[in-house]
């Protein structure tokens, strides 16, 4: 058993856990549910193992270092930070159905990784740059925020979804009566971002001392790092509205989504599309 | 206060409107530098973009466009409406933290969302005794004071918590000051002291030393105030070809004497992610340059007599203390880096030794004359960006400052605890209420877990 091969049975868990909880938003079994948080629980599990296994098997090939230093490696991560954020969100909040607006963020990474061409899943050595230890900090920091983001930017369609469902005036067992109270969702948002905001601003900071401490510049408006303090700006303007001027509901549900349209870009769009100092991730 | 609440301009800087409008222009504005190469040759724009938009860009200064005027003037109005909103609220927060609790309407508690009450078999006196020592064993210091029909005791916590949110935009202001002291622009133009802060680099070529460097803002020389010496320079490859390291070992020389550095010794091992700092200044590996020359070093070894040459490949020179000659005839090169090296040596009193080594290597060569060790490395320079910035320090404690302040205001809150005794008809009353600025529903559940272990202790 190799990692790739774990990573492969992780893939399936999260599928079929996406597919149970959409299950119980259309069909709304309570098993369904049940089924749903199993395969998401075992799914992280074999996960856990698999990256421990991938590090390990880093160390065999001599040239050690943690799973998180390319793109292959940064989607795997991004997907472990983001149902465990979820498993463990449910598990406070026990607001089930939400998985399956989750749940497919965790799938859709997993896949990318695993099947688009221009992503190379093979173990490579540390360039100089990255031989830091700045570098479990800034990723783990990051990518805890980029998961809690996710989720928050699923919480904010399903409001979206939610609402649009009572204004048309469907009947409790449309589908979208199976969700959770809006009051509900607006406030798991609000938290959810909250707690995001935190580990982003941590993991800009951890950056921040990293760059200094290899190029000589905290900060040097790089696409990746302007990108990052945009997301900033974004939630930052987002509580705001919502501390000083109330903001709730729809317009909060809408930020949720651009920010977490915002945070996609900072991931992925600039290692992508943008030229700059980064680009350890682009493949 | 209400003198400055008139002042139109005063309410201008001081609205979340303006704070909320400055947020989203400088995200909206900073897409622009991530879209646009930034500090690109003018006619790369012109290539681009056509002449126009180039000349646009140039106009708005959109080829670097962080240090524009009109982006600098938003942050400094963002500092602006930073400070005043701050300030405009501040005094509201020390007046809540201030507050005397106790003049509360008893009234008011009964009104209070989350409550209790209940009934104590003591008297009032012994009541009030047993409530105070047991929300004192439990953290929670009161203070006392006769009501009417009753004895009213208050405790709160983390009534400082209120200031969360100002310690993070206190944060902001400090990263921004330590910005501003170390950025090479504001030393160059405002304190006419290019000394202070700047920004440059430098190529050392191997076994050569300088005491200046090239400022990357006016290209012109900086004095360091003493001497770096590149002594040795080497790039290690792993298995398949990608670089592993990029090794400068570098002394400082002060007097023309090399100083002890961080760990005690003389050499510093300067790598990417390992910079040196002497003096306030900062030396980072940043590239390297190979030369078509060769660093040689000779050493008897009877005698042990050294010697330091640099030569061409394709020439060869007379030692200068020893009776020997030797030069370099061939290499075998990849890309720009010298694998091996043919070498020609000669003592002039049997047939010269030719042989290959690998680069940097040592050989040990036996002639009639004596035995010889010579190492023949292709000479490198390294190259160093030089940094100093005196406003780090700043920059870091506003960054510690944030977090703490975002975990304040974020995940603490200011608490309160209210009791109050009295005596109706022979029977003694309590009214537990509390109340939490923030995370109500945790403050819920803490109240009456509180609340709970209270009823049975008496019980």
């Amino acid at each position: 058993m190799n990692s790739s091969q774990l990573f492969g049975i992780t893939t399936l868990c999260y599928l079929l856990s996406a597919v149970f909880y959409v299950a119980l938003l259309v069909f709304k079994k309570k098993k369904a549910g049940t089924i749903g948080l199993g395969f998401a629980i075992i799914g992280v599990l074999v996960q856990t193992a698999a990256i421990g296994l991938r590090w390990l098997e880093s160390y065999q090939m001599g040239i050690g270092h943690a799973p998180l230093t390319n793109m292959y490696e940064s989607l795997v991560f991004f997907a472990w930070c983001t149902t465990l954020f979820y498993i463990f969100m449910e598990f406070k909040f026990k607001a089930r159905v939400v998985g399956a607006f989750v749940m497919p963020f965790a799938v859709a990474a997993m896949a990318y990784a695993s099947f688009a061409k221009r992503i190379n899943q093979q173990i490579s050595p540390l360039v100089p740059a990255l031989q830091s230890n700045w570098l479990l900090a800034h990723v783990i920091t990051c990518f805890i925020g980029y998961g809690a983001f996710a989720v928050a930017g699923g919480l904010g369609l399903m409001y979206l979804l939610k609402k649009s469902g009572i204004k048309k005036g469907k009947k409790q067992d449309s589908f979208t009566g199976s969700l959770p109270e809006l009051k509900v969702i607006d406030d798991l948002t609000h938290k959810t971002i909250i707690f995001g905001f935190m580990w982003l601003s941590a993991g800009i900071i951890t950056g921040a001392v990293w760059a200094n401490e290899a190029w000589g510049t905290y900060w040097s408006w790089d696409p990746k790092e302007t990108w990052s303090i945009i997301t900033w700006f974004i939630y930052a303007s987002t509580l705001h509205a919502r501390f000083t001027r109330g903001w709730s509901g729809s317009r909060i549900a809408w930020l949720a989504i651009i920010g977490f349209v915002s945070v996609f870009f900072t991931y992925f769009g600039v290692n992508f599309l943008l030229a700059g100092l980064h680009s350890y991730g682009a493949s | 206060m209400s003198s400055r609440k008139k002042n139109p301009v005063w309410a201008f800087f001081a609205s979340v409107r303006l704070a909320l409008f400055l947020l989203f222009i400088l995200a909206a504005t900073s897409i622009f530098g991530t879209v646009i190469q930034q500090n690109q040759p003018a006619a790369q724009y012109v290539k681009e973009y056509g002449e126009k938009t180039a000349h646009l860009f140039q106009v708005l200064e959109l080829t670097d466009m962080y240090n524009s005027w009109w982006f600098l003037s938003l942050l400094g109005i963002f500092s602006l409406n930073l400070i005043v909103c701050s300030l405009e609220r501040i005094p509201n927060v020390i007046r809540l933290v201030k507050k005397d609790n106790l003049t509360i309407k008893t009234e008011q508690l009964a009104r209070m969302k989350i409550r209790k009450t209940l009934a104590l078999p003591l008297p009032p006196e012994q009541s009030i005794q047993r409530v105070t020592d047991y929300l004192h064993s439990r953290g929670w210091k009161t203070t006392k004071r006769e009501k009417e029909g009753g004895v009213l005791l208050f405790a709160q916590r983390g009534a400082w918590t209120r200031f969360g949110v100002y310690i993070v935009h206190l944060s902001i202001l400090v990263i921004l000051v330590g910005a501003v002291i170390g950025s090479p622009t504001f030393a160059r133009k405002v304190l006419h002291n290019e000394k202070f802060a700047f920004k440059g680099s430098i190529m050392i070529p191997e076994s050569r030393e300088t005491s200046f460097i090239y400022s990357f803002a006016s290209g012109e020389k900086i004095d360091l105030g003493f001497t770096v010496r590149c002594n040795y320079f080497t790039i290690e490859y792993y298995a398949n070809g990608m670089p592993k390291t990029y090794l400068s070992k570098v002394s400082v020389l002060e007097n023309g004497k090399p100083v002890p550095l961080k760990d005690g010794s003389t050499v510093h091992d300067l790598k990417v992610n390992k910079p040196l700092t002497y003096r306030g200044i900062t030396f980072y590996q940043s590239s390297y340059q190979p030369y078509s020359d060769f660093l040689t070093v000779l050493v008897d070894k009877k005698t042990n007599q050294k010697e330091n040459r640099i030569i061409a490949g394709g020439t060869q020179i007379k030692s200068k203390i020893l009776p020997v000659s030797f030069g370099i005839i061939n290499q075998e090169v990849r890309g720009e880096a010298v694998q091996r090296i043919k070498i020609w040596f000669s003592d002039n009193q049997v047939d010269p030794a030719i042989f290959w080594v690998h680069n940097g290597q040592k050989a040990i060569i036996k002639r009639p004359s004596g035995e010889y060790e010579l190492t023949v490395k292709q000479l490198y320079a390294t190259g160093l960006q030089v940094t100093k910035d005196p406003g780090v320090w700043f920059v870091y404690v506003g960054c510690g400052m944030m977090l703490l302040g975002l975990f304040v205001a974020f995940f603490m809150s200011h608490r309160k605890i209210y009791a109050f005794i009295r005596e109706e008809a022979g029977q003694t009353t309590l009214i537990f209420a509390g109340s939490a600025h923030k995370n109500k529903v945790g403050f819920e559940k803490v109240f009456s877990r509180l609340v709970d272990e209270f009823q049975q202790q008496m019980a």
